[in-house]
């Protein structure tokens, strides 16, 4: 009896050791692969927020044939998501990425202030202030808008549900309260108190908080709850079409705010594994005509609409556009007012809580 | 010997019904007994069986060719092999370190005894994203000695050992836990008696406290292993999201379900399910084995 349990005892741990030695003679291959050295392969690591899955998936790919095509170098790719001010935090901690590309420029800031891994004036290194495509927010409503929401001050009709993520922790939730806040100044004659009015309301219609872009739309979208989500434009358009949902449509208000995710070569990590020329060259070719084709075609605004086809531009809607700088005086303004710990954000958090 | 393993207070339960069948505890009324099984049933149901099913159902939704599709993808391979490779390591390094600790707390006497034991079970008491946020805050670039690992081109958060350290904090306890309680009960009798038999350390071990404990010890290294597949929090705070890279099974589930690849989403997370089944399979194998070893010894004891 003793016997046997032994043997059964015997089994399990030679599974064990089997299963150990499978998977790292795997590694073990893994890493000979990527170092060897016939071909000075390249792998470059991207570090992006949360609804870029699909567009650099696509770039990636594209990326890879140009740069091989170009210098006979193999390059692949290493891609990260998660929600913008995580990645920052990352990248500050030790993530090694070669570029990022992020939600909002106060992230790739924080980077350069607190870890000093690219220069300080590193939105002047590209066009367009490093932002290759730009996108705004838009309403997803319903099927048939049963709730007919048009305009942002529809938000804050009595029983409407709006569903937005943490500006506290999204990078489009704090595209979207500043764009509320944007059309409440220019409708009230730019009364401060008035837009605080107006952004405390719409808050006050928000059940659920969530913490990032995709999580809000899988709620609004799978989950059903909510009259109204508060979206990236390319995020409802590429939801639509990826999940087949016929039950929601788009509505894009009349006025917005142009928001703009820049890029940046981290030029600390890549001079560090000799991939800068490979980091910047794949920058470039974002605003590059096949780069700006990919981006249009994934539901981001083009910042050179010319070198794409008229036919899918027809799905960006008109929209009056205001920018941050305009109306904020920049993001680190509307940063330090707004989502600072003790900001507004926190005082209409606190002040709806309490009404409650 | 294995009439030990009913003894302690942590495992009474899982080993409770190892002992011979005993007759109804109470005289309740029927309908009292088909009301508290009915209630215990529907929320069993409702709350495990339920979702667990929809896993499986929203796998196989488009197919079984789609379901083994979602397996054979470079990424999913990339998590498994991961997740394997975490487990593979976490797993015997805690069982060395599980009998080591259970060897030193039972079978010596020293002061700080009781200190190490709860020290032992701080990886249960603590969030998982604790676990990880400390090998942030220890090997980040901010951290003590992110800057010098860095210089020296040391990556350990962001890449495979960080993923092997947080899988190895969130399992620590694990086989320790089983073991110490047991080897609390049943003594140093038999090891001295070894001893002054002429046995040596290791042949004492070897021979006599190693049998003494193989069903503990296996059940700790069963519970430690589905752990350490199954770890997300801890995993997810060191991990980076690296895809192909640092992103292990419960990771790439995440990942998937956020790329609205929901059947592929559902695939990884019913293998992982599986694990679980399977877990509970082995644990269930182990208890009738125990069972059965105790109805043996009760029989040729009363014989």
């Amino acid at each position: 009896m003793v016997l046997k349990a032994s043997a059964a005892f015997g089994v399990i741990g030679l599974l064990i050791v089997t299963a150990g030695c499978g998977a790292s003679s795997n590694s073990a291959q893994g890493f000979t692969s990527s170092s060897s050295k016939e071909k000075p392969a390249i792998t470059l690591t991207n570090a992006s927020y949360d609804p870029t899955r699909e567009l650099y998936q696509e770039v990636n790919e594209a990326f890879a044939k140009y740069w091989t095509r170009e210098t006979g170098q193999d390059v692949s790719f290493d891609q990260s998501h998660q929600g913008s001010g995580t990645q920052a935090r990352a990248v500050i901690d030790g993530l090694k990425a070669d570029v990022v590309t992020l939600a909002l420029s106060p992230d790739i800031e924080e980077i350069a202030k607190s870890a000093k891994l690219l220069p300080e004036d590193w939105q002047k290194r590209l066009p367009n202030n490093s932002c290759p495509y730009t996108s705004t927010i838009v309403f997803l409503v319903r099927k048939g808008n049963p709730k007919q929401i048009k305009d942002w001050e529809d938000l804050v009709r009595e029983g409407v549900e709006v569903i937005t993520p943490n500006p506290k922790t999204s990078g489009g939730a704090r595209w979207a309260y500043l764009a509320a806040w944007g059309h409440a100044l220019r409708k009230n004659g730019q009364d401060e108190a008035k837009a605080r009015a107006f952004v405390q309301q719409l808050y006050a219609h928000v059940p659920v908080l969530g913490s990032g872009a995709r999580e809000s739309t899988t709620t609004f979208m799978q989950n059903g709850i909510g009259d109204v989500l508060l979206s990236w434009e390319n995020e409802a358009l590429l939801a639509i079409k990826k999940t087949g949902n016929d039950q929601v449509e788009i509505v894009t208000p009349p006025i917005s705010i142009l928001a703009e995710p820049p890029v940046s070569v981290i030029d600390k990590n890549a001079s560090a594994h000799n991939a800068t020329e490979a980091a910047k060259a794949y920058l470039q070719f974002l605003y590059s005509p096949e780069g700006q084709q990919i981006i249009a075609k994934n539901y981001y605004r083009p910042s050179e609409p010319n070198y794409v086809d008229k036919e899918l531009l027809k799905q960006f809607a008109d929209v009056k556009f205001f920018t941050i700088d305009e109306v904020f005086g920049g993001w680190k303004q509307a940063q330090a007012k707004h989502f600072s710990d003790g900001g507004t954000f926190d005082f209409i958090q606190e002040a709806n809580s309490a009404k409650k | 010997m294995e009439l030990a393993l009913t003894t302690t207070g942590f495992e009474a339960s899982n080993w409770a019904h190892a002992r011979p069948r005993l007759k109804a505890a109470t005289e309740e009324k029927p309908w009292v007994r088909l009301a508290c099984i009915t209630v215990t049933v529907l929320f069993l149901a409702l709350l495990l069986f339920v979702p667990l099913a929809s896993v499986f159902a929203e796998a196989f939704r488009e197919g079984v060719r789609v379901y083994f599709a979602s397996f054979s993808d470079r990424y999913a391979i990339a998590a498994i092999r991961l997740t394997l490779l975490a487990a593979a390591i976490s797993v015997p390094l805690n069982t060395a370190f599980g009998l080591t600790a259970a060897w030193a707390i039972t079978k010596f006497q020293f002061r700080g005894k009781s200190l190490l034991i709860t020290l032992i079970d701080l990886p249960f008491a603590v969030s998982p994203i604790v676990s990880g946020l400390i090998y942030v805050l220890v090997f980040g670039m901010q951290g003590w000695v992110g800057a010098w690992l860095s210089e020296h081109n040391i990556q350990v958060i962001f890449a495979v050992p960080g993923i092997v350290l947080a899988t190895v904090f969130v399992t620590f306890p694990f086989v320790a836990r089983e073991l110490i309680p047991l080897m609390q009960e049943q003594g140093t009798e038999e090891e001295e008696a070894a001893t002054s038999l002429g046995a040596s350390g290791w042949q004492t071990f070897m021979k006599v406290t190693l049998p003494n404990v193989k069903w503990a010890l296996l059940y700790g290294v069963i519970l430690a292993n589905a752990r350490a597949m199954g770890e997300f929090g801890a995993v997810a705070v060191v991990s980076g999201h690296l895809r192909g890279k640092t992103n292990t099974m419960p990771l790439h589930v995440e990942t998937l379900y956020n790329e609205y690849n929901f059947v592929a989403a559902s695939a990884v997370a019913s293998l992982l399910a599986l694990l679980g089944l399977v877990t509970l399979a082995i644990k269930s194998a182990v208890e009738w084995k125990v069972r059965r070893d105790y109805e043996a010894a009760a029989v040729s004891e009363s014989s």
